[in-house]
Formats: structure tokens, C-alpha cells, sequence
């Protein structure tokens, strides 16, 4: 009876501490959204929040700081932007690649070196974008400036490639046999059944794909920092240095910034606006990767 | 007729060149890592010696080295296997063996998913604030080892799930039929069989961590250490110390981010050097998880 009654209690103690351990990561969630509205709110306090999103400068360390985070924004869009022009198309076509040509001993040699590519520490990657990849650029494009948008975004896109191309992937082998085999049975070809056929059917695995690139490549840190400069510019050329989001909370972080400042606080105003933008694609990524598995 | 026939040629010549540029694009990511080494071989190979890993950071390129910053990643990387392992393969096991289908399940669900998409300096400035100013641990080890824990906690804790789903039902029923509890069934069964799964996804988010940059910076590790943290053994009872947990430190891809940032040529080539150090620490680490992987794939048949 004694024994029934210990095991009992230590069972449950298990399963509390195994039930603790998982609501920690909500806790984490929560612990990011209180953290980040406290610091911002004492921004806003100082800072409103009109001049915040309209003002066209970003300038909180000068002596006459203006506190404009659009180019901070329009930074972070650009170099995605050109991330995303890099990423789609290639991972998409290495999605149908590996998907529907690939016979089975290649595509088990590529994937896994495919994942390495998001295995390499990004500030290797913003290495190559600053020394190797910006001065080849700078021999076909003269007025490219020693740091830019174009390097760290090339850069960038092809990090992104696996994350685009195995969620596509795995969208388009969720479609069953016989809707191909139905295709082939009317005489298409495989590039005919692919586009035609298959990726409609794999529409919302896709765009969730592109969504997390997407997400990835605003959240990215390194690369911009080291590649892209240290200027916030509102631009949309290329060819001149940008400042990202994330890039602004290294540069400031790097330096030694009091706590409780107003610059120390300006981190915190552009992590939020950083976590609200990725929160948004992940939301709507995590949705369409949902109605995936409903579809069959 | 010859109208069909020029349509069927041409569309299989379509599907001929499709093929040809779809192993092009897939062959792009690798033409890049395949460059990337090589150029940072060709840059950084000869900068590799006894004396490059033995020396502190110094003014004078030829004379720095990465002590400080590979000791400090190991040190970081100990304290976030410590922190990240056992939450993240309880909270795995809860949620696979334990947790009912239920409005709270879900939120976990869901929240696990959110937060691996979070961008990693979120973590970083989440740590700043929570461990070095709220528990006043400072700018130390221990803060960015945590700091990182939180980063590849959803990594572990997915890689469990998928490890436990992969057992099949028929294992616990065995169990639960012989009059094993529930804890039984795991310490027994479960915990052993996902064994080689978990490890795998562990090596994979240390990988991850050790390369981290963003985090760390944010919660503020310094990048010029020229002293290594104080010993964690004492001459003195009880032997073991941990008062380098508190000390300030420096993390291998930060001493490359701080040399990639100098416009002298020659730091760049240490940059380059201590680049080849960190990817063949990740691609070390990465080979092994993937052999894990063959491993214990070829031990358990189900």
C-alpha cells in the first residue's frame, strides 16, 4: 500500500517537472513581449510615436537626434528584397528539382549538404560578402560603393536557399501519386505535370516556404552588419550602404551604452518593430503550413 | 500529324532543359560553400599554427591569436548544453508521452513554432535585460551561455518530438501491459530508443549556437580579452570552482566579426583564419550528428 502511494507521488512529481520544463517556452514568449513593450514604452514616453513611424531620419546618437526608424525599415526591406529575388527562383527550381528529376541516390547525397549551407556561422557568410563577393561586384558595377545593399543580399539569398527549397519540397511530395500520375497519363511531360499540375497543388506549402525566407532574412544579423554599412539611409538603390534593423541594434551594442538612456532604449524600439514584422510572416507562414496538412 | 509530332519535340526538349537547370540551381548553393572555403583557405591556411590558437588578441596582427575567444565558446557552449538539454528533451517528452489534447497543448504548440522564427538578436536583447540587469548575473559566460540556451531550446525540443513520434505504439503497450507506470515506460522504452534522434538534434543546435554571433554581442561580451577566465579548479576544498560562470569573455565569432571590421589587410587574413577554425567546428559537429543519425538508424529496426 505504502509502495502504490510513493510511486504515485513520485509519478506525479515526474510529470509536473516534465509539464514546467514545457510551459517554459511559453513563458520565454511572454518573458519577449513584456521585456520588449516595457523598454519600448519608455521610448515612446520620450519619443512620440507619430515622429517614430513618419520622421525620414534616424540619427539617436548625434547631438540633435531625430528618431525616424523608416530607414531602418526601408533598409531591412531592400536587402530582403534582393535576398528574396535570389531565393525564390533558385529554391524553388531546386524544389522541383529534387521533388520530381532527382533520382533517389543524388537527392540523398544533396540535401544534406544543402542543409550545411545553414549550418555555416553567418559572419563567415558577411566575410564573403564583404571581401570576396563586393569587390568582384565593384570590377562590373564602378559606382558600387565598398559597402552596400547588393553584396550582403546576394549573400543572404543563397543562405536562405535550403529553408525555401525543403519547405517547398516537402509541400510538393504531399501531393499524392495519383494526381501526377494522372498527368502522365495525358501526356504531359514532367516539367508540364511540375508547373501545371503539382505546384498549384502545393500552392499554400510554397508560400509558407517563401514566407519564412522571408521571415529569415529580416531577422538576419551578421551579414548586414558587417557588409552593408553603417549608415541609416532611406533609399532604395542598391548600389549605396544601408543600415538594417538588426544591424543598428549590433552597431549600438558594440559601443557602451548606459542603461536606461535613451539610446539604450532606441534597441529596444527597433527589436520591437523587427519582432513584429517577423512575428507577422510567421503567423501567416505557420497558417498556410497548416492548411498543407489539411489539404490531403 | 507533323504539327503534334513538332509539339511532342518540343516540349520534351523543354523538360530536357528544365532538368539541366534545375541540378544548376540546386548546384548553386553548393558552388557557393565550395567557393566560400576556398577562399577562406586560400586567405586564412597559412595564419594557422601552435601559435595562433595559443596568443590573446593583440594590436599586432602577426602576434594575435584566438585563446581567449575559443576557450570562451567552449566555456559559453558548456552552459548552454547544461540549460538547453534537460528542459528541452523534458518539454519534448511532456509533450509526446504526457500532454493531452487540450486548448493548452496547442498553445505550447503553436508557441514553439513562433518562437523558432524569432529572429536571434530578439534573444539576445531579451537576455540583456532579463540576465544582466534583472538577476544582475552581468556581462558573463554565464549570460550568453543562457542567452543561447533560449535560442536552441525550440531546436531541442522539436528534435525530441520527432525522435519519440518515430517509436511506435506498439512499444508502450508492451510496457503498459507488463504493469510499467507511465515514467516506466519512458526511463525504459522511450528515453533509450529516441536516444540517437535527440542526440543528433542537440549536436545540430550546440552547431548552431557556437556560430551565433548577434545574441551575444547584444548582451554585451567584450571583444578585445586578453586574460582567460578564472579556473574552475581550486587548490582549496571542495576543489571545483565557479566563479568563472561570472567572468567577462569573448566568443570565437566575435573575434572574427572584430578582425572582419578592421580595414588592415592583415587582420582580415586572422579573420580569415579564425573563420576556417569556426567552420570546421560546425561541420565537425554537423558530420557527427549525421553519423549519430546512420548509426542508430541501422541499430533499431522496428
Amino acid at each position: 500500500m505504502k509502495r502504490k502511494l510513493t510511486r504515485k507521488i513520485k509519478e506525479g512529481a515526474i510529470e509536473t517537472i516534465l509539464f514546467l520544463s514545457a510551459l517554459s517556452s511559453v513563458f520565454i514568449t511572454i518573458s519577449i513581449v513584456v521585456v520588449l513593450s516595457y523598454e519600448s514604452f519608455g521610448f515612446f514616453k520620450e519619443v512620440p510615436l507619430i515622429e517614430f513611424l513618419t520622421g525620414r531620419e534616424w540619427t539617436p546618437l548625434f547631438a540633435e537626434p531625430k528618431f525616424g526608424i523608416l530607414p531602418l525599415i526601408s533598409g531591412t526591406l531592400l536587402i530582403t528584397s534582393i535576398a528574396l529575388i535570389v531565393a525564390l527562383p533558385l529554391g524553388l527550381t531546386a524544389a522541383v528539382y529534387l521533388s520530381e528529376y532527382a533520382p533517389h541516390r543524388l537527392k540523398e547525397i544533396i540535401k544534406p549538404i544543402l542543409e550545411l549551407l545553414a549550418a555555416v556561422p553567418t559572419v563567415v557568410y558577411g566575410y564573403f560578402a564583404l571581401l570576396f563577393l563586393t569587390p568582384i561586384l565593384q570590377k562590373f558595377i564602378p559606382d558600387l560603393s565598398g559597402f552596400n545593399a547588393l553584396s550582403p543580399g546576394i549573400i543572404m539569398g543563397i543562405m536562405i536557399i535550403p529553408y525555401v527549397s525543403s519547405v517547398s519540397e516537402d509541400a510538393m511530395r504531399a501531393v499524392p501519386m495519383h494526381i501526377r500520375e494522372g498527368s502522365y497519363a495525358m501526356g504531359a511531360t514532367k516539367l508540364q505535370t511540375a508547373f501545371k499540375v503539382v505546384i498549384p497543388s502545393a500552392f499554400s506549402g510554397i508560400a509558407a516556404a517563401f514566407i519564412i525566407g522571408i521571415s529569415r532574412a529580416i531577422g538576419e544579423t551578421m551579414v548586414v552588419a558587417i557588409a552593408a554599412g553603417g549608415m541609416p539611409n532611406l533609399t532604395a538603390n542598391p548600389l549605396e550602404p544601408v543600415q538594417t534593423l538588426t544591424a543598428y541594434i549590433v552597431a549600438v551594442s558594440l559601443g557602451d551604452v548606459p542603461h536606461g538612456t535613451i539610446e539604450y532604449k532606441t534597441i529596444f524600439a527597433a527589436g520591437m518593430t523587427l519582432f513584429l514584422m517577423t512575428l507577422v510572416f510567421n503567423i501567416i507562414g505557420f497558417w498556410l503550413r497548416k492548411r498543407i496538412r489539411e489539404a490531403y | 500529324m507533323e504539327d503534334i509530332k513538332k509539339r511532342i519535340r518540343i516540349t520534351k526538349f523543354l523538360d530536357y532543359i528544365f532538368a539541366i537547370v534545375g541540378l544548376l540551381s540546386t548546384l548553386v548553393g553548393l558552388a557557393l560553400l565550395f567557393t566560400l572555403m576556398t577562399d577562406l583557405f586560400m586567405d586564412g591556411f597559412p595564419r594557422l599554427g601552435y601559435k595562433f590558437f595559443a596568443s590573446f588578441p593583440s594590436r599586432f596582427p602577426d602576434e594575435a591569436g584566438i585563446l581567449s575567444a575559443w576557450v570562451g565558446s567552449f566555456l559559453v557552449l558548456l552552459v548552454t548544453a547544461s540549460a538547453a538539454i534537460p528542459i528541452g528533451v523534458a518539454a519534448g517528452i511532456y509533450l509526446e508521452e504526457y500532454a493531452g489534447k487540450n486548448w493548452l497543448t496547442n498553445i505550447i504548440e503553436i508557441n514553439i513554432a513562433n518562437l523558432a522564427g524569432v529572429p536571434s538578436i530578439v534573444y539576445g536583447l531579451l537576455a540583456l535585460v532579463v540576465f544582466v540587469y534583472f538577476f544582475k548575473f552581468g556581462e558573463s559566460i554565464l549570460t550568453g551561455g543562457l542567452a543561447l540556451a533560449l535560442l536552441i531550446l525550440p531546436m531541442v525540443i522539436m528534435a525530441t518530438r520527432e525522435a519519440i513520434r518515430a517509436i511506435p505504439n506498439s512499444i508502450r503497450e508492451a510496457s503498459y501491459a507488463l504493469g510499467a507506470t507511465k515514467w516506466q515506460t519512458v526511463q525504459f522504452h522511450i528515453i533509450p530508443y529516441s536516444t540517437g534522434g535527440i542526440l543528433t538534434g542537440i549536436i545540430i543546435g550546440l552547431s548552431r549556437a557556437i556560430g551565433e554571433t548577434a545574441p551575444i554581442i547584444t548582451v554585451g561580451a567584450l571583444t578585445f580579452i586578453a586574460f582567460l577566465p578564472s579556473s574552475p579548479f581550486s587548490s582549496e576544498f571542495p576543489f571545483i570552482s565557479f566563479k568563472w560562470l561570472f567572468d567577462p569573455f569573448t566568443v570565437m565569432p566575435i573575434q572574427m566579426f572584430n578582425w572582419v571590421s578592421r580595414p588592415q589587410h592583415e587582420f582580415q587574413l586572422n579573420a580569415a583564419a579564425a573563420g576556417i577554425v569556426l567552420m570546421m567546428m560546425t561541420l565537425l559537429m554537423n558530420g557527427f550528428a549525421i553519423y549519430i543519425r546512420y548509426r542508430f538508424r541501422k541499430k533499431i529496426k522496428w
